[in-house]
Formats: C-alpha cells, structure tokens, sequence
C-alpha cells in the first residue's frame, strides 16, 4: 500500500469504528499493523506473534506459506484476543479489501470482550507468550535443545487434554490429596507433643483415591503430581496448558465468531460511503468468503446464515411463536446480541440450526464407501447431530485420569471414556509412550478395542502390552 | 499515526524477523533425521528410480508426525454443503485406492491417508545415502594429479582485489589504529586498515578407478529381480558419479552370452533366454587385460543375479573365473536377488560360499528394503588388513 493508501484507510478506520459504536458492537480498543504476506503466515502458523519454537510451528509456516506462494489459499486477517487487541493486516491488499477486514476484525473483538466463554481468558496473552518463549529459551539453554524439544514433543502431543470448563472445578486442582503415610510416626518423645491431653489426637484416614474425582485436566494432573519430573519440565507442562487454554474459547466458537463477523462488516460496508467500483469489488469479496464448499462447511457462511434466521424470527415472529412462545416481534437485534453473549458452537447450533436452515443450506452427510464419497444422510436432525457429535470435546476422545497412584506404585490410570467411537491405536500407542516418558513410570490406558475393553499398558519407551482388564 | 483513542494503524520494518524460517530449517533437520533413519524404505521406493529429470520427489515419513489420542478415522461421516439440489446418493468424488499404487497421493481436499510426505530433492536424498560410503581397499595408483576445480578460502592479506575484501577484519584494524590514537570509533580508513581474503587452488590426489557393472537379463530374471537390479545400479552409478570424478564404468549384460553395452542400454534393456554366467565373467577379464591394466587402475566388478545359471559345469567355472578376477581386483561384489528369501540351493551363492577372501563381498536381496543394506556392505571403506591378519 502506497502512504496515500495508508492514510485513506487510516481515516476509513475511524468512520468504521464509529460505525461499530453506532451499531451496537462493543469492541476493545484495537490496534491495526500492516505486514508482509510472510509475517502474517508465520502469525498464522504459531497462532499468537512470537509464541515459543518448535518444529510443528516451523512445519504449520511451511505449509501456510506454499499454500500462498502457490496462490491456493490466503490468510486476510489475523486477530489476537487481547486487551486492547491486536489485528493484523496484509501490507500488499487494495484498501477496500483491508477496510472490509478491519470490520470484521471489530466484530470479532466484540464477540472476544462479550461472549461469555471468553471471561476467563487472559487478554495480557501476548506479552505472556513472549515471557513463555523467553523462559523455553532460556531451558534450551541450560538443557540443550534436544532435551527440551523431547519434552515439547511429548507435551504437545496431549496438548488437548485440559479441562475446557476449569472454572467450573469443584476443588482447587492444587490440592494435594495423595495418599499420605497411614499412621504418624512414633517417637521417644510423642508423650512430651500430646502432654496435657488424654490421648492422641486422631489422625484422619488417609484418602485412598488418588485423584478423588477422575481428573479430565491431564496436563494439569502431569504438571503437578508426576513424581520425577524436573521443575523446568513442569513449567514446560504449565506453559503449554496456559496457551492451550487461552485457544479453547476460539475453537469453541470458531463457527458463531466467523457467523458475527461476517454478518456484520456486510452491514457495516453497505452504511460506508463507498464509491460504485468499490461495492461491486466489495460484493465480490464477500461472496468468495461465503462460498460454500462441497465436502465441509464454510463457518463464515453457515454462521451467518444462522444469525440472520435468528434475527428474522425474532423480528417477524409466526403467529404460533407470538401465541406459544410469547415473541412480540421486532426483538431480533436483541434477541442475537444475547446469543453472542451466552452461546458456543454447540448450544448455537442445537437451538438455532433449525430444520428450515439445514434445507435451505443444503447440508448432507457423507463417507467413503468403495473409494467413491458419497452423500448418505440429508435427514436434518441426523445432519445437525452428526455436526454436534463432532464438536463434542473439540473432536478429541474423552480421557480422564483415574488414579494416579496405581498398584500402590505410582503407575499412571488413564480412562478412554468410551462413546461409540474407537481410538486409532497406531496413534494411542506412540501417544501413551510420549505420557510415559513424562510421567516416568508405568502408564496404562482404559479403551474399547474391537467391542471389547481392554488396557493398553507402556511400562517404559519401548514395550506396549495390550490386556484386557481383570 | 492516530486516528481515535481507540483504533490505530501502523506499518512498520518486519525485514528482520526470522522466526518461522528459523523454525522451518529445523523441522527440515528432523525430515532430515527421519530419512536417515529409514534408508531402508527410502532407497528402494519405486518413485524414486523411475523420477527421471524430476527433481524432487516425495518421501512418505510416518514417524514425523505428533501422535495424539484421536479416534480412527475408518468409516466416519461427514459433513457437506451442496448448491440446493443435493439428494442421497449423489458422488462427490473418488479416492485412489489405498494399496501402493495409490500412496503417493493425497486426495485433494477430502480426508483421508494422513501421514506426512516430504518434498526432498534427489540430491538431498542422495548426500543422505552416500553419507557413509566409499570405494572399499582403494590404493593410490597412477600418477594422475587432478586438480579439482574448487579453491579454498584460507588466508588473509594485505593486498588483493576489492570484491574480496574482508569487511570485518579492515573495521577491526581501523578501529584498533584509531584507538592507538586515542580516537573512538569508525572512520579515517587508510589502504594500511585493508585486509583482503586469498585462495588457494585445492588439489588432491585421485586414485583411477573403474567398476564393471553385471547384469543378468536372461529370461528367468523377473520383474521382481529386473528391479531390484535396476534400483541397485541406480544408486551405484549415481553414488560413483557424485563422489569420485575419475571413476569409469563399464557396462555389461548377459544371459547366455555377455555383451558391453552403454548406460542407457543397460538400463532399459529387456532380454531373455539361458543363462552363462561365466561368459560374462570373461568379457570383465578381457576388458579388464585390455583397457585397464591392474597397475594403474583399481578395479571393482559388480554383478546381479538370480543365481539361476546353466548347470554345475558352469558354476565351476565361474568359480574359477570369480577367483582369477579377485587376484587382480580390488572387490568381486556379488549380489543374489532371491525374492522372499532362498528357493533353491544350488544357485551361485552356494558355489561362492566357498571364496574364503575378504575381497569378496557376496550379498542375497529378498525385498526392497534390502537394497540400502547392499549398498552399504558393497561400499564401505575398508582398509588393507596387514597380511595375516585374522579376519
């Protein structure tokens, strides 16, 4: 962008900005930075500017990157949730292309500071990931590289498993609840400790479950009670759990937050002053980000379809809605700045994917059968269900710790937590390897294998024994 | 550069950030690891021999990837959106089927075979396989002092040519002078603070070297030995060329009778018939008297084979032919393509077993993955051992 370009987009800015206000969005302060194609595809792949190195970054930028050099796909916008937020813009977009991104980027601001699932996030998350890179840094330094990437690897690869809810916890993760010794010791002088009092006091029974409930926050769990590792390789676990928390909220409202935005730097756009060119061009920009694809669904558009239901209904009730359900029309603004407020994928897609939606978007099921895919499901509720199953604990199996004291020998007790649904044992079985190098001893994992339960078992990096349970 | 309290732009110099590449490069370290450790896959793919003028292929890696717990992907729904006329049945598209043929290919955008290819370039892929090898119980022979062509880069003068200027070291003597006078920093540079890089020619001494390539095209050779032939000559003829600059290969076929023929001819050449291995054996001695003489040259015949030849009155006398061979040669490799493992016994290797030299290199292929093995026990440097030694 030429500096005249720079500066038109700068005052554009301001009016879209006024715009937002005028509409209703409540964003925080946002700064913008233009940046090279280059930059914003290393953004892309590490999700947060300057987060720690690693491997899987440098791969995720490689493919990012040959992607665009090959012109096939390309990243308009990246926007860091923070207070005040960050977004970044490609230095080499038309100006129209950049006003229109910097809309969307305030409706996604707006929906970080509102929705509900984004109140415990931490919105300092930028400074903190550089402090967390500088401390990976500075373990690469005392340790050497390799040693910590081997803990990177193995971290990385249970990443997902935190708790998604962790306010919700009923105690402290903290608390260390492991089975203590059973009686106190005695000593030559235990009568001087207990003198004035009868007898001893008593000493309560030890805690026998270790953790009491099973614990769905694996990294937490390995952080704080793996009996061997090193402090630097907890604060290894720690960090990794701290920015795979802070991701959660965006993977859990990738749909509605892609929806709100689209839906509102459409609305924005049209109330701008924009000369004839620029709206054709305009138009054109914002089909192609809505362009449905045949073999997944487009998040910017079945998003913002489902807005814009939900505004319709509210504002033009049926006469059943007005006499069931009490709507007395013209509520539709209303009706979805509450939902960005409450909802997530799941409770968005449940109530507001309705039957009328799925037809007019045309959405089916499909599957490989004989290496042909085929379409085979275009009944609604199956449709809308199969979407909800997929987005059920992010996709990922469901895998709590059950004890963490087993056989009285510190063995690690993972359950699968079975819902139909097997796990690919090729990836199970290097994946507990990985759980095993940190939690150093015996790991043993609870699945269902052809129908049947059985226990996957690592007792050291190389031998894998397959059980079933006794 | 504010517009509002509450949104700003900027632009600034982003020409120094190096992160992603820095990342890049190791994760092209650990493809790079991850080749190595599976040589033994790698040089036996089929893609590879046939990517004649493709300069990169792609080499599937199932150890570099991060596992995690995740459910099999097996027959699993998805979802889709279609343009409003949509029905049950309709195709969206075809996967190649997911045997060998199909492996090299990522199907689109559809889900499917998800494990990680590497784009590696030939060459990359050959400096891995060549690491370790040489021309075992080389000698010096001929006086042929070749210079190569490079030059090395080792000393550092007060005179030379300006474009090789050695920026680094004239600052530190300007600073250094300056500071002799009392002055700090950069400036006043003189032709005294010059300091200049020189080369010097790099020549080595090469030892001549011709390695005679066999191969059996007679009609019990089959598609299954054809290219484990082929794959095995490849990497060799690449391997010498890469390496040693004054090596010269000869090419021979045979089947009941032998022939000298050129590279391409070698390669691509499909006959059929008996089997005389002995008349190959010959034409390498013949060669070998005539062209180059064990005086000046070392020399190393290679020679595949099913083993199957043409009675036990043949296999005698290629015995013989084997050891008149090993007086004058530096190695007699030997390699026996046996597919999945040994069939019969009285092939060649079993007459062989009795060369009781360490000069004899025998090696049975009976898969793929067998071929970056040979390689390695064909070409690992060896010394002379010291006469009486015990092997």
């Amino acid at each position: 962008m030429t500096p005249d370009e720079v500066r038109d987009l700068e005052s554009s800015m301001a009016e879209i900005w006024a715009l937002a206000q005028k509409v209703g969005l409540d964003p925080y302060p946002t700064h913008f930075e233009l940046v090279p194609a280059s930059i914003m595809y290393e953004f892309g792949a590490y999700g947060i500017p300057g987060r720690f190195s690693h491997w899987t970054h440098g791969r995720a930028y490689q493919q990012i990157k040959t992607m665009y050099d090959y012109g096939l796909s390309k990243i308009y916008e990246l926007v860091i949730n923070t207070n005040p937020a960050y977004a970044f813009l490609l230095e080499n977009n038309t100006v129209l292309q950049n006003k229109l991104v910097a809309a969307h980027v305030l409706a996604h601001v707006d929906f970080f500071k509102n929705n509900a699932y984004f109140q415990h996030t931490n919105r300092g998350m930028l400074e903190a990931t550089s402090v967390n890179a500088e401390r990976l840094r500075q373990y690469e330094f005392e340790h050497g590289r390799d040693e910590v990437e081997r803990v990177l690897d193995a971290v990385l690869s249970i990443q997902e498993h935190v708790d998604a809810n962790p306010t919700l916890r009923a105690r402290p993760a903290s608390d260390d609840v492991r089975p203590r010794a059973r009686e106190p010791r005695e000593g030559p002088f235990d009568d001087l400790v207990y003198i004035g009092s009868n007898r001893r006091p008593e000493v309560p029974a030890p805690e026998r479950k270790f953790p009491p409930e099973p614990e769905k926050d694996l990294l937490l769990f390995i952080a704080e009670h793996a009996p061997d590792l090193e402090p630097w390789e907890r604060d290894i676990v720690h960090i990794v759990r701290s920015e795979q928390i802070y991701f959660l909220p965006q993977m859990q409202t990738k749909v509605m937050n892609e929806g709100w935005a689209s839906f509102w730097h459409a609305r924005i756009m049209r109330e701008m002053d924009l000369p004839q060119d620029d709206y054709v061009e305009f138009a054109r920009l914002h089909s192609g980000v809505l362009a449905a694809s045949r073999r997944s669904i487009n998040p910017y558009y079945v998003g913002m379809k489902i807005f814009e239901d939900i505004e319709r209904r509210w504002d033009q009730p049926t006469d059943e809605d007005r006499a069931r359900l009490g709507r007395l029309g013209g509520e539709g603004r209303a009706k979805i700045f509450e939902v960005r407020e409450l909802d997530n994928d799941q409770s968005f897609l449940r109530n507001y994917l309705t039957k009328d939606l799925v037809e007019e978007l045309d959405l089916y099921l499909y599957r490989l059968e004989d290496e042909t895919w085929v379409i085979v499901e275009k009944d609604w509720e199956v449709v809308r269900d199969t979407i909800l199953t997929s987005l059920t604990n992010f996709g990922q199996p469901y895998i709590v710790v059950e004890d963490g004291d087993h056989h009285r020998n510190r063995g690690l007790r993972l359950k699968h937590c079975f819902e139909g649904q097997e796990l690919d044992l090729g990836y199970a079985d290097k994946t507990l390897r990985h759980v095993q190098r940190l939690w150093g001893r015996s790991v043993h994992l609870e699945t269902v294998i052809d129908g049947r339960p059985m226990t996957l078992v690592v007792d050291d990096e190389r031998s894998l024994t397959v059980m079933t349970p006794r | 550069m504010k517009t509002s309290p509450s949104i700003t732009l900027t632009q600034n110099d982003w020409s120094l950030h190096r992160k992603g590449p820095i990342d890049q490069a190791r994760h092209n370290e650990k493809v790079k690891e991850a080749i190595r450790g599976n040589l033994d896959q790698i040089v036996g793919e089929e893609a590879i021999i046939t990517s004649d003028g493709k300069k990169v292929v792609k080499v599937p890696i199932r150890s570099l990837d991060l596992p995690r717990f995740r459910f099999d992907r097996g027959r699993k729904d998805h979802v889709g959106q279609g343009e409003g006329d949509s029905k049950v049945g309709d195709v969206l598209g075809h996967e190649a089927s997911s045997q060998e043929a199909g492996r090299g290919k990522q199907a689109g955008e559809l889900p499917g075979v998800d494990y990680y290819e590497a784009d590696v370039t030939i060459d990359e892929l050959a400096a891995l396989v060549f690491e370790d090898l040489g021309l075992p119980f080389l000698q010096p022979k001929g006086r042929a002092l070749v210079p190569a062509d490079d030059v090395r880069f080792n000393e550092v003068r007060r005179q030379g040519i300006m474009s090789n200027l050695d920026k680094r070291r004239t600052i530190r003597e300007n600073l250094a002078r300056n500071a002799r006078a009392g002055v700090r920093g950069f400036g006043a540079l003189t032709t005294d603070d010059l300091r200049f890089k020189t080369w010097e020619p790099h020549v080595k001494e090469e030892c001549n070297a011709v390695v005679i390539a066999m191969r059996d095209v007679s009609g019990s050779m089959g598609e299954f030995e054809k290219y484990i032939t082929r794959s095995f000559y490849y990497w060799m003829v690449r391997f010498l060329r890469t390496r040693y600059s004054q090596v010269e290969i000869v090419f021979i076929t045979h089947h009941t009778e032998a022939r000298e023929v050129d590279e391409d001819g070698f390669f691509n050449l499909g006959e059929s018939g008996g089997t005389k291995v002995s008349s190959a054996y010959l034409l390498a001695l013949e060669i070998l008297a005539d062209r180059y003489p064990a005086a000046e040259w070392n020399s190393y015949p290679f020679h595949f084979s099913d083993g199957d030849n043409w009675g036990e009155v043949d296999n005698a006398r290629c015995l013989d032919l084997v050891n008149s061979l090993l007086e004058r040669c530096n190695v007699f490799g030997y390699g026996e393509i046996q597919e999945g493992g040994r069939r019969s016994l009285s092939t060649l290797m079993s007459t062989f077993s009795t060369i009781d030299d360490p000069h004899f290199i025998g090696v049975t292929i009976a898969d793929k993955e067998d071929v970056y093995p040979a390689l390695k026990q064909f070409f690992s440097t060896r010394e002379e051992l010291p006469a009486g030694a015990v092997r």
